[in-house]
């Protein structure tokens, strides 16, 4: 049995999503390789060439991987798999983008965002918005699995020592391009790997009541994140969306001021350590899931928290 | 251009599923089924490019049993032209709903297929990507904007990790939606009375030629954990100190 992994970094460093993967595949069993698809990204595959329990990486370093358009690096994947009997990547928008269209040319059943390996050939995922898990037997003859990083603990980044071998570029589709991205900067920590988060709802009212937020997140070391109530009325960008068709997250310690707790929002957080909320609503659902609920106005209960914290 | 949409049906969002007591799945008799929400944005967004002249027309599909027609019949009344159906009891997993809608693509010849991102009950989020690459098509995942330019080409601005990508991507082409990409109308009465007249042509995988058996078996479904509910505190001092020295996460 061997596994490959899908690194998945900006073309300068492994992002951590990828050392979550490779715990999935531990788990599993077997040699590990890992495949960096991107360019000038030499890199990123001597960071992969330590995480622990690595044997191998594979190198594609080709401009046809420069942003890992889908078409291309499928294609990739595609050559690859006979000589794995898994192949995995973590649930990120890169990894739900590339790995179906891999799976459907190599005619494979998808398993999708797993939180759970039983064995070789049987994995935990939940549906529904996690209001039920399912576990799933696959017969096909390669597995390719999709892994949800905060149901595995990470890898260790370092201690390995793999070879690294270049690969061929398996060529360019020549369907799609890339034109330009738009991304959130940030000087805090990435929001499904970060110890604390701190998100808003509704209840925030505006884009510009975040920045109580973000004064509580900056003496935490905390992420950000929002309801899909938030960034659909405007306040904070798409990626700051916690839930079911957001990002998951599962931190030591989640914040939730003025969000109600739906179940959509729920299935994005459940998983945390300690759960706080904060709401004026003593009937709020958020509280059936809180460790630790405050009946409050944010607006006077967030300055506050933020103060009280000054260190 | 014709425009091809997928639309499932789905247990409704405000549902809180029950689980099975003999853990073989959910409890499916009896609740409220509406189409998949992100399907709801993918007939919105091809009614939208037909309205602004983009389009000629907007062919809705649904996989499955009987009532799939019901899930038809909404996007008909939102501006969908017709209806395909393609019957079947068996279970569809992803990859066999993508073998059968490229049998309808294959046959129609539309120049883009709208997807919702992820289906709500069984959150795979694959089926559009499996669908572009058995055509051999471009994909656009996760979109929040659509433009289709003059030359056979568009300009898909989707929705990321980090925040937003823009590629540009050769017709014809995959789409699957994301929950910015518009807000759907809902089909006002003399739209839905019109969507009664509307044609739904009946297809089964076997005159597809397609198998559409599934390739994972469920061995159980079972209730997650429940978390209970913890303390209500009275003050943000107090908050702060259960944090400190009890949970001892701040
Ligand atoms: C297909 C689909 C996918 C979805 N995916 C997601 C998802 O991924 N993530 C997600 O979050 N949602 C998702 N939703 C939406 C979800 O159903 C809820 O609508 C949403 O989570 C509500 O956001 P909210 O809690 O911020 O807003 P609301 O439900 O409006 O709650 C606002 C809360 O703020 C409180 N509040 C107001 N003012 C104050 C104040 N001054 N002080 C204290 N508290 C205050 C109120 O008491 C209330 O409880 C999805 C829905 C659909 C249909
Ligand atoms: C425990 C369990 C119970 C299940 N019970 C049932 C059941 O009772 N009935 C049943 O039919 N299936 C059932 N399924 C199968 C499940 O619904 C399929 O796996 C599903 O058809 C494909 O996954 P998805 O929709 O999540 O794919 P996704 O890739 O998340 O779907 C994305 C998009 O694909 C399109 N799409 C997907 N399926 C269809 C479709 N059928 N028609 C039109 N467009 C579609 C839609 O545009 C959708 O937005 C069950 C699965 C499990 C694990």
């Amino acid at each position: 049995m061997t596994n490959l992994v899908l690194v998945e970094h900006d073309n300068s460093a492994v992002k951590s999503a990828t050392l979550h993967a490779v715990a999935a595949a531990q788990k599993i069993g077997g040699e590990i390789h890992l495949l960096v698809a991107g360019q000038n990204c030499r890199a990123v595959a001597d960071e992969a060439a330590k995480i622990a329990g690595v044997s191998k990486v594979l190198l594609a370093d080709d401009a046809a991987y420069a942003s890992r358009l889908a078409e291309n690096t499928a294609k990739l994947i595609v050559g690859l798999a006979p000589s794995y009997s898994h192949v995995l990547a973590a649930t990120t928008a890169m990894g739900k983008n590339v790995m179906p269209r891999a799976a459907a040319l190599l005619d494979v059943q998808q398993i999708s965002d797993i939180s759970g390996v039983e064995s070789a050939d049987t994995f935990v995922r939940t549906i529904y918005a996690g209001n039920a898990v399912a576990t799933v037997q696959s017969a096909d003859k390669v597995k390719v699995i999709t892994v949800r990083p905060t149901a595995f603990e990470a890898a260790a980044a370092t201690g390995g020592s793999a070879a690294i071998e270049n690969v061929a570029a398996a060529g360019e589709t020549g369907l799609a391009t890339f034109v330009g991205q738009e991304l959130s900067k940030s000087e805090r920590p990435e929001l499904t790997s970060a110890r604390i988060v701190i998100s808003g709802g509704r209840g925030m009212q505006s884009g510009d009541n975040f920045h109580m937020l973000e004064k509580v997140a900056d003496k935490l070391n905390a992420a950000v994140g929002a309801s899909r109530a938030a960034v659909d009325a405007g306040f904070v960008p798409n990626d700051y969306q916690v839930g079911q068709t957001g990002k998951i997250v599962a931190p030591e310690l989640y914040i939730a001021v003025g969000i109600s707790g739906a179940i959509q929002h729920l299935a994005g957080m459940k998983d945390s350590k300690v759960i706080v909320a904060i709401n004026k609503d003593e009937d709020a659902p958020i509280f059936q899931v809180a460790d630790c609920g405050l009946v409050a106005d944010l607006f006077q209960a967030v300055p506050e928290l933020e103060s009280r914290l000054a260190a | 251009m014709k425009v091809l949409v997928a639309v499932k049906r789905v247990v409704d969002f405000n549902v809180k599923v029950r689980v099975k007591a003999d853990g073989t799945g959910v409890e499916t008799a009896n609740v409220k089924m509406s189409m998949n929400p992100f399907d709801e944005i993918g007939v919105e967004e091809a009614v939208r490019l037909k309205e602004g002249g983009k389009a000629t027309e907007v062919i809705a599909v649904s996989l499955g049993p009987t009532q799939c027609q019901e899930t038809i019949r909404t996007a008909l009344a939102m501006g969908a032209d017709r209806g395909i159906h393609v019957k079947t009891d068996v279970e569809l997993q992803p990859l066999a709903v993508a073998k059968l809608l490229k049998a309808v693509v294959d046959k129609e010849q539309p120049q883009l297929c709208i997807l919702g991102k992820q289906a709500i009950d069984d959150d795979a989020n694959q089926t559009g990507q499996m669908l572009s690459a058995l055509l051999g098509w471009s994909q656009a995942t996760f979109a929040s904007k659509l433009v289709i330019n003059g030359d056979g080409t568009a300009n898909v601005t989707r929705e990321v990790d980090g925040g937003l990508e823009t590629i540009q991507v050769k017709l014809p082409l995959v789409m699957t939606t994301d929950l910015r990409l518009n807000e759907p109308r809902y089909a006002s009465l003399p739209n839905i009375m019109k969507a009664k007249k509307k044609p739904i042509e009946q297809v089964t995988p076997e005159a597809l030629g397609i198998d559409p058996a599934p390739r994972l078996k469920t061995l159980k479904v079972v209730e997650p954990p429940k978390r209970k509910a913890g303390v209500k505190v009275k003050s943000v001092a107090e908050l702060v100190e259960k944090l400190r020295n009890e949970a001892k996460v701040i």
